[in-house]
């Protein structure tokens, strides 16, 4: 097993980074050019690798482009990649976003800043050259994070993501930024700690010489290790969710994050956590895993509801922002420890449509704080009367964010509740009331920020141009085709949680009258 | 279940062509401003010229052979979760598509003048048209799933041309309630798709009615009940009535269309649509029966506390929607009437919903009946369109209302025992009410002496208003007749809902109950006459009864849903967030503070400086190197 698909996959972006790394001091532009045409290169190559998978039950597919290279012989590490779809269509995602990204906060960093801005006390750092290239930096370990089927390789590429990311929210972000960076850093790193223990743990005890993760499936024995492992992994994939109460690193990090960065962060980093809880905690820990099912979706849905309450009370939109995505991890949360296929494809949905919604949602955030200079919700007012375009964009985003029926995250939040549902009808009943919640945080953002009388200060705010629309169309062109048209995305994700369900040791719950079939009398 | 055949194929052109053109209208900005009515306005017409198509291919079949589905694809398929994207076309659908394109074209023309003078008039047509996209998709969709979308798509629409006036903070208030209390009827019906599917494996019709006698008769009840709670959320029934009043925000047509004659009324096609479930449970229906009898009364009394003219008519749809509740509540056979009533509905409210319009138009904007007074002279069309809608709503003899309210009077009462008795006293009590509030308000907007302030000149509505206005009078006149000549309608709804009832016993002979309640019609409008026709109306409000105070105020359900809901939601947002800084995120950093050796060595940590950034990642690479020798040496 040799296939290079995936190696290459991780080289165009770390070539990318390595240019701009390269380039002298000032050439912003040229960072820029450079990293967008890496970025979409990636994007493409994703592209391509998800038309050539092989969607199919036989479990012997359940991992495509596979290459292995040994890395440390005497531990069995291997430098092994491959994706099933869940990995595939996270992958497409997130290098998607990129590119989205590198266009968003196109002028955000230019080496040269106004009078005004270099006068501000506390000033983000001014290189586009450095943000750049530690975005595609970033874009290497994301994809790293999601192809590696080494555990011990996914645990270096799940540390490894903390540095860019580190770098990013604390040289080129708010007034506040060390702190929210370091506080970032500190949790995930505690988070890390725990998972290196269990993955060393899962090592010993599975005795196969291997951390393949093929080779590990079913092989860590059952009883109390199995429990204290999979609480190792869980309570780093939980940190990295963020479920409630591992959460509050987020919504500092997420508000003090430049734009760009908090829709990376958010969009992608935190579905490391859910991505690891079908991938690691599931089919490495059936025993665990439906042990402590029940005290998750608990946790999970006191999560939908306490963020969304929380969200409704910030006054700093990136922060609101932030409680909402801690709101919708309750619902990959419910998703998949229901372990029902409709709640793990819906889950996976989910992690792919939030990815959109919520970095769609920030970048426009972005790009209004850009205008207004200002994070908090009472310094707008009546703008979509100035810029009806992004006032338009911003209402689009909202709508996704509460799953409006016709855009893609309907469909993921309907799964993960009806997949929950099937199994465990309180608790999913109790989650339906989130979506209650879900309309009021975003219309009452919404009205208190585009709607009511126009502020004085909004006035002179121009509207979205070619590039930010550029930056932002594809990704609400995509939100609106898959909430119609799904079934290509459906259709990758489906075998690898069936194969995921199969791990765990649990199938869907059958409806009640399908006993008597037909049903006609 | 037969398949859509020739002219039926295209019937996915209904929902797209309206999605495409209010897309277009949309993205297309100021550049399309000349002429953006004109294409917005054009699509529904064309649209009702496909659908009379349709209705003549329906038509030529009969029985059964008179549904007909039309598959699209498959749009959700996870397991044995199956759902596919298919439309319906049988005689309740098409009644109803008929209905929303042909009323919506006209209010589509009307509007071409009532908001002529508006800046952002193509924004309002792209609006529209989506609204008539998103709620064609919900009468034709043929699972529950499907028709989710059109409801919400319809909401959204709902939600958007009621923030039409945006900068208005009333209107952006009000769009957020009507949502908001949509989203808490949607989960209702969400919970009533997850019951569908966790106990019969399929969220289709067919299926799912198929299969309904299989299950026990809770399970029925809950799905009927959570339909129901949609239904409420949807139509502005108790206890989610309250945002409808407030809907009046938005530009008249648009009362007219989606907060009068369609949307609104989409509550009520939700459970005629699941007949074959409501058949199987006689609680669900009583809960449906107590709903509408509850908001038929409500709206009657809240209506004539109002001096908001709109606010009346809202009110009475409120009101009206009740008795349509009430009717398919009452089940077998008694559904095409709901559907009547609805029909009937839509023609009337819609002609007095645009003669209002019109009266706002003469009257920049102002809405205030006790500042009309005088107009029917200046504004002869208008009055007689009114006059018209009128006739139809207080049950005239002929008019709409009297083929269509008097017959949901006479199925309550025939429904026998003390309920029966109780509801057809309520639907009795209705009428008179609605003839009572409906006679004030057409004495004090066009009767008496004139109230108007010095600053407005009223004059006839162009032409683009009062030729949709006088077609829709025509219709609240004789469409209801129209529509029950030879059991029309009812014969036609037979396929979908079932036979009309053939009415055995009547608890009163219909010739008894029908002048009974021309007698308490009469006695309504009397009363109204001796109240508001022979006194001036005073210019501001009186003090009033303690009755009429509590109708002012809509009988204290918002102040209800302020003091138990809003508030206590505020306080708990605001305790929340004080224990997620203080409580969750305190615990967290004096912990890290514990750990890192007391608060100031954490600053120290937070300084960010590359070299302790760099010296933290490397004890993190220490420990990893120490526990990877001790578990080799072990």
């Amino acid at each position: 097993m040799h296939n290079v698909s995936l190696l290459l996959l991780l080289a165009i972006p770390l070539l990318g980074s390595l240019v701009i790394f390269a380039l002298p001091t000032g050439r912003d532009l040229l960072a820029k050019q450079v990293a967008l045409v890496f970025s979409i290169a990636t994007f493409a190559f994703a592209i391509v690798l998800g038309f050539l998978f092989k969607v199919s039950d036989n479990r012997a597919d359940r991992f495509q482009f596979q290459g292995s290279w040994t890395w440390i012989r005497s531990f069995g590490v291997h430098f092994a990649f491959g994706v099933d779809g869940i990995a595939l269509v996270l992958i497409g995602m997130s290098t998607l976003l990129v590119p989205v990204v590198v266009l968003a906060s196109w002028n955000s960093f230019d080496s040269v800043a106004d009078a005004e801005e270099i006068a501000a006390e506390n000033a983000p750092k001014r290189s586009a050259k450095t943000y750049f290239a530690l975005l595609l930096l970033l874009e290497v370990f994301m994809v790293g994070v999601f192809a590696a089927t080494d555990v011990f390789l996914f645990y270096v590429f799940f540390e490894a993501m903390l540095v860019p990311m580190y770098f990013i929210i604390g040289s080129f972000g708010g007034p506040r930024r060390q702190y929210a960076a370091v506080k970032f850093f500190l949790y995930s790193l505690l988070g890390g700690l725990l998972m290196l223990a269990a993955v060393i743990g899962v090592y010993v005890s599975a005795g196969t010489a291997s951390f393949a993760f093929t080779d590990l499936v079913g092989h860590v024995p059952n009883g109390a290790t199995q429990k204290w492992l999979f609480l190792g992994f869980f309570i780093a994939f939980a940190i990295k969710a963020p479920l409630v109460p591992f959460h509050t690193w987020l919504p500092d990090a997420g508000a003090e994050a430049p734009a760009g960065g908090a829709a990376l962060l958010v969009g992608v980093l935190d579905k490391v956590g859910t991505f690891g809880f079908l991938r690691y905690c599931l089919p490495l820990f059936p025993e665990a895993s439906r042990y402590f099912a029940k005290p998750i979706l608990i946790l999970s849905v006191i999560g939908i509801l306490y963020a969304a309450f929380l969200a409704m009370g910030q006054r700093d939109m990136k922060r609101l922002v932030a409680y909402t995505s801690i709101a919708h991890f309750g619902f990959i949360g419910i998703g998949i420890f229901a372990f029902t296929t409709q709640g793990g494809t819906g889950a996976v949905l989910y992690m792919v449509n939030h990815g959109l919604s919520t970095g769609l949602l920030f970048i426009v955030i972005g790009l209004l704080v850009a205008r207004g200079k200002s994070r908090l919700i009472s310094d707008y007012g009546g703008t979509a009367r100035i810029t009806p375009r992004l006032g338009g964009v911003f209402l689009l985003a909202g709508l996704s964010a509460l799953a409006l029926p016709g855009m893609s995250t309907f469909i993921s939040e309907f799964l993960t509740l009806l997949g929950t549902f099937t199994r465990h009808k309180g608790i999913a009943i109790v989650a339906t009331a989130g979506i209650i919640l879900a309309a009021l945080y975003v219309l009452l953002l919404y009205q208190r920020t585009m709607q009511g009388p126009v502020l004085e200060k909004v006035k002179g705010f121009r509207d979205l141009n070619a590039r930010e629309l550029f930056a932002v169309g594809p990704l609400i062109a995509l939100i609106l085709v898959l909430g119609v048209y799904p079934k290509p995305v459906i259709d990758i994700i489906n075998p690898a949680v069936k194969f995921t369900m199969q791990d765990v040791g649990k199938t869907d719950p059958q409806p009640v009258s399908a006993a008597q079939p037909g049903g006609h009398k | 279940m037969n398949a859509a055949h020739g002219i039926q194929s295209a019937a996915w052109l209904l929902v797209v062509l309206p999605a495409l053109s209010a897309a277009f209208l949309l993205l297309m900005g100021r550049r399309a401003d000349k002429w953006g009515h004109l294409l917005g306005a054009i699509v529904p017409v064309v649209l009702f010229g496909y659908a009379a198509m349709l209705f003549f291919s329906i038509k030529s079949e009969s029985g059964q052979g008179r549904i007909r589905d039309l598959h699209l694809f498959n749009w959700i398929p996870v397991g044995g979760f199956n759902v596919d994207v298919g439309f319906q076309i049988d005689p309740l659908s098409l009644t109803f598509v008929l209905l929303i394109t042909g009323v919506g074209s006209l209010i589509h023309i009307y509007s071409v003048g009532y908001m002529s003078h508006d800046e952002g008039r193509r924004r309002f047509f792209g609006y529209l048209n989506l609204f008539i996209a998103a709620m064609l998709l919900l009468v034709l969709a043929d699972n529950y799933l499907t028709l989710y979308v059109g409801w919400e798509g319809v909401g959204l629409a709902s939600y958007l041309l009621i923030a039409y006036y945006y900068n208005r903070d009333s209107a952006a208030t009000a769009a957020k309630k009507a949502f908001i209390a949509n989203r808490v009827g949607d989960v209702g019906l969400s919970i009533a798709i997850m019951l569908m599917f966790a106990y019969l494996g399929t969220t289709s019709f067919n299926g799912v009615f198929a299969g309904a006698g299989n299950l026990s008769h809770g399970v029925v009840t809950a799905i009927a009940l959570m339909l129901l709670l949609g239904a409420c959320g949807k139509s502005g029934q108790f206890p989610l009535q309250t945002w409808l009043p407030d809907a009046m925000e938005g530009p008249t047509p648009v009362s007219a269309l989606i907060h009068a004659a369609t949307m609104v009324t989409a509550g009520v096609y939700l459970i005629a649509r699941s007949a074959p479930l409501f058949n199987l449970t006689e609680t669900g229906r009583t809960v449906v029966t107590i709903v509408g009898a509850i908001t038929l009364l409500y709206g009657c009394v809240c209506a004539f506390g109002q001096d908001d003219l709109k606010k009346v008519l809202a009110y009475s749809t409120v009101s009206q929607i009740g008795y349509m509740f009430l009717a398919v509540g009452l089940g077998p056979g008694v559904y095409a009437i709901g559907i009547l009533h609805l029909v009937g509905h839509g023609f009337f409210k819609a002609a007095l919903f645009l003669s209002a319009g019109s009266v706002m138009h003469a009257m920049n904007d102002r809405i205030d009946m006790r500042r009309f007074g005088g107009l029917a002279k200046v504004m002869p069309i208008t009055y007689g369109v009114f006059v018209c809608g009128y006739l139809a709503i207080i049950g005239f003899p002929f008019a709409t209302g009297y083929f269509t309210k008097d017959k949901i009077i006479e199925s309550a009462f025939d429904k026998g025992g003390t309920s029966g008795w109780i509801l057809g006293l309520a639907a009795l009590l209705g009428a008179a009410l609605t003839a009572f509030y409906m006679t004030r308000a057409l004495l004090m907007t066009f009767h008496g002496a004139k109230r108007w302030e010095d600053d407005v000149h009223p004059h006839e509505a162009p032409r683009t208003m009062t030729v949709p206005m006088i077609l829709l009078g025509f219709l609240a006149l004789v469409g209801g007749g129209a529509l029950t000549f030879g059991g029309g309608l009812q014969n036609w709804l037979e396929p979908v809902v079932g036979k009309p009832e053939e009415a055995g016993v009547h608890t009163i002979s219909p010739t008894v109950l029908l002048a009974l309640t021309l007698v308490v019609v009469a006695g309504g409008v009397a009363g109204a006459y001796l109240v508001f026709g022979r006194r001036p109306v005073p210019v501001t409000q009186p003090a009033g009864s303690p009755i009429t105070v509590a109708a002012r105020r809509n009988l204290y359900a918002d102040a209800f849903n302020e003091s138990v809901l809003m508030r206590p939601g505020q306080w708990l947002v605001r305790g929340l967030v004080f224990f997620d800084n203080k409580g969750v995120d305190g615990a967290v950093n004096s912990v890290a503070a514990g750990f890192g050796g007391g608060s100031g060595r954490l600053r120290r940590i937070q300084t960010g400086f590359v070299r302790s950034y760099a010296l933290s990642m490397f004890a993190g690479a220490a420990a990893v190197l120490a526990v990877l020798l001790a578990v080799r040496f072990s």
